[in-house]
């Protein structure tokens, strides 16, 4: 038992140790660069809403048990053939990134199933197998890209083909259909839309419930809707429309609202707590009130919200615009990966990505619960894709997918997660390090060594040797256990 | 038995089966459109000596039992150094040397750039082999990962390495080592040139392929000797051979350090040939085309031998060499070559590692 605690304790220091590393390498690396925090800040934001989606696409696979998955490359292959498409019917605006979304969804859950179908005749190499599928992947998309579209399939474009009609061409401008589309949707439709979905949600869950006569909570459903009614007017009062139609938030104004809900949660909570300990009668079990945790997070608060008035950080502060449905979407991902470990399939990933040996005894069905791993990664990497893509404004036809694999995987390693072990806290705080390391090492390079592209070859070199390293380290862990530890885990397991 | 074919995909997989028929498939065409079939002929042998070497790189690592050596690149930059430092000293262009004959001279720069470069192999090489002895079951994983980190750093080497030369650095005082690096001043086509004749306008260069045959030669005799035996069984079933009082690390070591040393001749044995030396990511992928010429040459990650590279690079190369010219009758400047060959090589790397079936029965 000692020793396993000591293993634990090793575990943790070196998980931290790559984290704190990078921390420092990033302070450093900003320093040197000599760029303001005005542009680092502002450019690490947009990077953050760009890159989110795709990393948090990884974890399902490595709590499967199928470590980091290079495949996702397929789900951007996905994303870029919906994109192609709907770029070729000219739809734009949100219904067009919609209509892309729709598109690649199936493609996605398509190509996902194949991958995860093939991986399941190489269990244990998934990781040099999804890498070289990426690439073999690649021969057949330049396949599709430059010989089929144009050469089989007829396609009358000239914007989007080569001169000779065969053939798409490098880049596709998606300026005047998509860029944006996500990015630039009103907060004030987002609490519209918020507000008919919670209205509709409410409706048909208690329908659901009278169906199945089970009891309804009246007071709790009119106490929901009416807060979301009251949400919802508040949008009326003119202040409130006029600061919820821009599209974009400044993080001044989420620093402040951040900190002004903070104080609201524990308030409710504290209400909550004086109503239910009123009524101890009922032996519903309210967790205690946690006064000091409460006083720490009001104190917190302030402080951050007092921290807002220091000159350096109100300048950052009011120069970075967050794109609000985008942001949304990576919290609704988080959460989305937080939710599914609750319920049955997702535990069933879980203990097959601790054993299969296991799960199989346990009556999971091992490789379709790989499968649907797969599929999810897929898809959900594909939609990552999208919404790099709307941001960034122009698709890259040959070179947009090449590098997602690898940049993701190195983001969510630095963050310190390993190849059996990622949370959302690890892959959001991988991306702020190495985008950070990622927008400050050209420039640095540029300081010391009077040359930019050292500082480049510096961050493609820490992308590959942040995954090397990991690798070798899981390697080296699971060479040195010894066989009989991890049976006795499994049985443990099984028990 | 109602398909005859059967048998025959059987015994060499249907991968190869498809290989060799699109390889036949390629001969068929390029005489159908009337092309020069013997100049063809001449590049297939042409490639088969530049990449044979590189290829063969795979048969220790395979046979000690770390697998598939993605991570040849780890020798590739020694054996790239090397290439440099003769360069930079102008070996080739020495008036004692050239006295004798040019030729000689250029020999003298090629043999001591590979003497370099199986040094320097030999100790990232040893050092390889530690790291892998401490990730057994997960080689090919982590050598492919540690061979582009390898040439991600030399990346930034090149940048930084104090290499003076005007053929080596960028003019204009840029920083750094050029991208492509001619060897025509040094020993550009040494091999290919030595000896080489033309029969039937097929050109046979024939000092590259001794060279070739004779690098296969010594490794066939290294594998029967005794270290070379103690190593294979090392390799095919390592409880075996500890019981048998072989050390097993230490051959997986011996056998990491000879495909890191080949590597490193492999790669100024291409250079040669090809006239140039790449620097930065032109060797990135250098593993993987070997690690598919063996594959389609018979191999498997636990079995290769020296007929495996023979075969497998010329069936490989071959198909390099006759794709191009075919591809561009069907779509004139097309890369459809170059699809062919991500397909190619990196669907039979797929179809090898699908075969594994759970790796070494850890499950």
């Amino acid at each position: 038992m000692n020793k396993k605690s000591k293993i634990n304790m090793w575990d943790f220091l070196f998980q931290n140790k790559v984290v704190l590393m990078f921390l420092v390498l990033c302070i450093g690396a900003t320093i040197a660069s000599k760029q303001p925090l005005t542009f680092v800040i502002p450019e690490l934001f947009t990077r953050i809403a760009r890159n989110s989606f795709i990393v948090l696409s990884l974890i399902i696979p490595v709590i499967a048990g199928m470590g980091l998955n290079f495949g996702i490359v397929i789900g951007a292959m996905a994303a870029q053939v919906a994109i192609f498409f709907t770029t070729y019917w000219g739809l734009t605006g949100f219904g067009g990134f919609a209509a892309t979304v729709a598109l690649s969804t199936p493609i996605a859950v398509f190509f996902g199933f194949l991958v995860g179908k093939l991986f399941n005749y190489m269990k244990g190499n998934e990781m040099i197998g999804g890498l070289v599928l990426g690439y073999f992947a690649e021969g057949l998309y330049q396949l599709l890209f430059l010989f089929i579209f144009g050469g089989v399939i007829k396609l009358n474009n000239s914007d989007l083909m080569i001169v000779t009609g065969v053939g798409v061409k490098n880049t596709i401008d998606l300026k005047d259909t998509v860029k944006y589309a996500l990015d630039t949707v009103p907060m004030l439709t987002i609490v519209e839309v918020g507000f008919y979905l919670i209205l509709i949600g409410l409706v048909c869950s208690t329908a659901f419930k009278m169906v199945k006569k089970q009891e309804v909570d009246v007071k709790a459903t009119v106490i929901k809707a009416a807060a979301a009614v009251v949400v919802y007017g508040l949008t009326f009062i003119k202040p409130v429309e006029r600061f919820l139609s821009a599209d974009r938030l400044l993080l001044l104004s989420a620093v402040e609202l951040g900190c002004l809900v903070t104080v609201l949660w524990q308030a409710f909570l504290f209400v909550r707590w004086k109503a239910q300990s009123r009524r101890a009668d009922e032996d519903s079990v309210s967790e205690p009130f946690n006064t000091q945790k409460a006083i720490a997070y009001v104190v917190l608060a302030a402080v951050v919200y007092g921290l807002t008035y220091v000159p350096a950080l109100y300048n950052v502060l009011i120069a970075v615009r967050l794109p609000v449905m985008t942001y949304l979407c990576i919290g609704a991902l988080c959460g989305f990966n937080n939710i599914l470990m609750k319920t049955r399939l997702g535990q069933n990933m879980r203990t097959v990505g601790q054993s299969r040996t296991v799960a199989n005894a346990a009556g999971i069905n091992v490789d379709k619960t790989r499968v649907i791993a797969m599929i999810f990664s897929t898809v959900l990497a594909s939609w990552g894709q999208l919404i790099f893509l709307q941001n960034v404004g122009t698709l890259s036809t040959y070179g947009a997918h090449t590098q997602v694999g690898q940049f993701a995987i190195a983001a969510l390693l630095v963050g310190g997660a390993s190849v059996q072990n990622a949370t959302n806290k690890q892959a959001l705080l991988g991306i702020v390090l190495f985008h950070t390391l990622f927008i400050v090492s050209p420039l640095a390079g540029k300081e010391l060594f009077g040359d930019p592209a050292i500082g480049e070859y510096f961050r493609v070199f820490v992308s590959y040797g942040v995954i090397a390293m990991s690798l070798a380290m899981h390697a080296w862990k699971k060479a040195a256990k010894p066989k009989i530890e991890s049976d006795g885990d499994g049985n443990a397991e099984a028990a | 038995m109602r398909n005859p074919l059967k048998p025959l995909v059987e015994k060499f997989g249907l991968p190869r089966v498809i290989i060799v028929s699109f390889f036949l498939f390629l001969i068929a065409a390029a005489g159908m459109f009337h092309m020069n079939l013997m100049q063809l002929l001449s590049d297939c042998l042409r490639r088969w000596g530049m990449y044979g070497i590189l290829a063969l790189a795979m048969v220790p690592a395979v046979q000690c039992g770390i697998g598939l050596n993605f991570g040849i690149s780890m020798g590739i930059v020694g054996g790239l150094l090397g290439g440099l430092i003769v360069i930079q000293f102008r070996v080739a262009e020495m008036p004692s040397l050239v006295a004798v004959h040019p030729l000689f001279a250029m020999w003298v720069a090629v043999l001591l750039a590979i003497v370099i470069g199986v040094v320097l192999a030999t100790g990232i090489g040893y050092l390889y082999g530690l790291l892998l002895n401490r990730v057994k079951g997960s080689e090919m994983t982590v050598t492919t990962y540690v061979g582009f980190s390898i040439i991600a750093f030399m990346n930034m080497m090149w940048m930084l390495l104090p290499f003076t030369d005007g053929e080596l650095i960028w003019p204009n005082a840029g920083k750094g080592l050029r991208n492509t690096i001619s060897l025509a001043a040094s020993f550009s086509n040494v091999m290919n040139k030595t000896l080489a004749f033309t029969v039937a306008g097929v050109t046979v260069p024939t000092g590259l392929l001794l060279f070739f045959f004779l690098m296969c030669f010594l490794v066939w005799l290294f594998m029967r000797s005794k270290t070379g035996m103690a190593m294979g069984a090392a390799g095919a079933n390592p409880m075996f051979a500890t019981a048998a009082g072989i050390n097993v690390n230490k051959m997986r070591i011996i056998g990491t350090v000879l495909s890191t040393v080949l590597a490193a001749v492999g790669i100024l044995v291409y250079a040669q040939g090809f006239g140039f030396i790449q620097l930065y990511n032109g060797p990135m992928m250098m593993g993987f085309t070997s690690v598919a010429a063996v594959l389609i040459g018979g191999a498997s990650p636990k079995k290769a031998r020296i007929t495996h590279v023979l075969i497998g690079t010329f069936l490989f190369q071959g198909i390099m060499a006759l794709g191009l010219p075919v591809a561009n009758q069907f779509i004139p400047e097309s890369n459809l070559s170059e699809v062919a060959r991500l397909i190619i090589s990196n669907g039979i790397i797929i179809y090898a590692l699908s075969q594994v079936k759970g790796g070494s029965g850890r499950e």
